[in-house]
């Protein structure tokens, strides 16, 4: 069987043993919508603004979280128990089984966006940005893409399955505060602005904002935005290929 | 035919030499078991061969491939059951053989190989849902799956019931009834006694001994003891020698056949019956602790 062949039929068996886990699918789906009812709420009561603002920033979250948060933690996971220097020891192509892992995780990413897409239409009168959806599309792919690359890298960095949640967290959560994507950014201080600028969540968020503001001028292409989100992903990428590792650290 | 070749294996991790020049030749179709104390030096001898560790010299060829250059050729040839056993919980038995025999340009059929780890029953249950003797069977059926011509087996029963034992020891005889190379690592010598065409003991990263599960060792030279009891009155003649403990007589020969001989003779003659007579000879284990320095410790 080809590479790509490969591939796509590890994506079915890893997908079929997704949802054979209720609960941890059921809550992949529903807490970024918790989290978006709960910061309409809080932040200025249902106002038309808060929909706007935050439609587009769950998307950004449901994103990140399907892919960099729950990839580094279930690789690692894998890692640690054998799974993966188990499947080493056959003939599938390390490449084969990582990038099904991707591409599993990009496709749980976008039926979430979906999701959240379809719950701002209903509950907050947030549109669908139609107009904007091949920008929207290009965006989430690559996005999907670099935060999987990053995922993957960071479990290099994470030495056991139980300091996991503690140091996805500890990479993620702050970025998550001053990106864009949990408040918006207006306020904050000059240094702050410029050292979220840095980081992927921030462009990815901006680069959603930019796609779901219906008073937009010009292209709904950032591709600074695109750019930045990129370079971070053929970072984590060449990091990941470079030292990613099939045995337990311990 | 030569299934495995290993000239002058060495490997260290860090200031440890775990493997200090090892040889080894596996024949194609033979059980063979390196057979050692814990920390002697065998699962690293053995992810060597399959290709997880680099060594540090020495020549090692599996079925002809280099396994650090040439893993990927190797490993849809070979079937590896590691020591640590994870797996998906979420598949069915029958789900988790057949994505493991797609990665394998001639698998086995996945019904046959369920069947031949005697997991029929289960095939349609989820691995999570299984008993720790019948995920060992899953381990053995993934193994099994790409149809390989040698397999390793790390500590295949360690921690298993003594039923479960004799279960996975039937399975191993019919891997080799199938015409499979096997290498085992083992540190249960009754294991490695029942299994094994060929023996190596493995201890402080050296082979110490290699042979068949009766010549290790060199057991048949070796002195074995003749014990028998003499009804009261009755006296052993000199010349037989060896000791008297608690009315039992013991002899130690290096030719029990003409010691027994010499002894029946007399016996007869003197109308001697001697109780409770046996010959016997050094067990596997007594070697095996001799020569692994653990007869102190035992």
């Amino acid at each position: 069987m080809s590479g790509i062949g490969l591939t796509m039929r590890q994506v079915r068996y890893e997908n079929r043993a997704f949802w054979r886990n209720p609960a941890a699918a059921f809550f992949t789906f529903v807490f970024p919508l918790l989290f978006m009812v709960i910061f309409n709420v809080v932040f200025a009561a249902g106002s038309a603004d808060a929909g706007r603002f935050f439609t587009p920033a769950i998307i950004v979250f449901a994103v990140v979280t399907a892919t960099y948060t729950n990839l580094s933690m279930t690789v690692t996971v894998a890692r640690d128990e054998g799974i993966l220097k188990r499947l080493r020891g056959t003939p599938l192509p390390a490449a084969s089984y990582l990038v099904a892992r991707m591409i599993h995780a990009a496709l749980v990413a976008l039926l979430l966006v979906v999701i959240v897409a379809a719950f701002g239409a209903i509950a907050y009168d947030v549109p669908i940005p139609w107009d904007a959806l091949p920008a929207m599309l290009v965006t989430l792919v690559v996005a999907a893409a670099a935060f999987c690359a990053l995922g993957l890298a960071l479990t290099i960095a994470i030495p056991n399955a139980d300091a996991a949640p503690a140091i996805v967290n500890a990479t993620i959560l702050p970025l998550f505060f001053v990106s864009n994507v949990f408040i918006p950014i207006d306020n904050a201080p000059q240094w702050l602005d410029a050292l979220s600028s840095i980081f992927p969540v921030r462009h990815f968020a901006d680069a959603m904002l930019r796609i779901y503001d219906a008073a937009r001028v010009g292209s709904a292409f950032s591709a600074l935005d695109l750019g930045v989100i990129g370079l971070w992903g053929v970072i984590g990428l060449i990091l990941a290929l470079r030292f990613f590792s099939w045995e337990p650290r311990r | 035919m030569t299934a495995i070749e290993v000239r002058g294996l060495r490997k260290s991790y860090g200031q440890v030499e775990a493997v200090r020049g090892i040889d080894l030749f596996v024949a194609a179709g033979e059980v063979f078991a390196l057979l050692g104390p814990n920390g002697a030096g065998k699962t690293t001898t053995i992810e060597v061969l399959e290709g997880f560790r680099r060594r540090d010299a020495g020549d090692v060829s599996v079925l002809g491939f280099d396994p650090a250059r040439q893993a990927g050729p190797m490993r849809e040839r070979i079937g590896i059951v590691l020591q640590s056993t994870g797996i998906s919980p979420y598949l069915t038995v029958r789900e988790t053989v057949a994505m493991f025999a797609g990665y394998y340009p001639h698998p086995r059929d996945v019904d046959e190989v369920v069947r031949l780890v005697g997991l029929d029953e289960q095939q349609d249950r989820r691995i999570g849902k299984l008993s720790g003797g019948q995920r060992r069977r899953v381990d053995l059926a993934v193994a099994l799956a790409g149809d390989p011509e040698l397999l390793f087996l790390d500590e295949p029963t360690t921690g298993f019931d003594p039923s479960a034992r004799r279960q996975a020891w039937e399975l191993v005889r019919s891997l080799a009834g199938l015409g499979k190379t096997v290498v085992l690592t083992t540190h249960y010598m009754d294991e490695a006694q029942a299994l094994a065409d060929r023996v190596a003991v493995i201890s402080g990263g050296r082979i110490v001994a290699h042979g068949t599960p009766a010549t290790l060792g060199a057991r048949d030279a070796a002195t074995s003891s003749v014990h028998f009891s003499l009804p009261d009155g009755a006296e052993l003649p000199d010349r037989f020698g060896g000791r008297r403990t608690s009315g039992r007589y013991e002899l130690e020969t290096s030719e029990p056949t003409r010691l027994l001989h010499e002894l029946t003779t007399w016996a007869l003659s003197a109308d001697i019956e001697l109780a409770a007579l046996e010959v016997i000879r050094p067990s596997l284990e007594d070697v095996y602790l001799a020569l692994t320095g653990e007869a102190e410790a035992a």
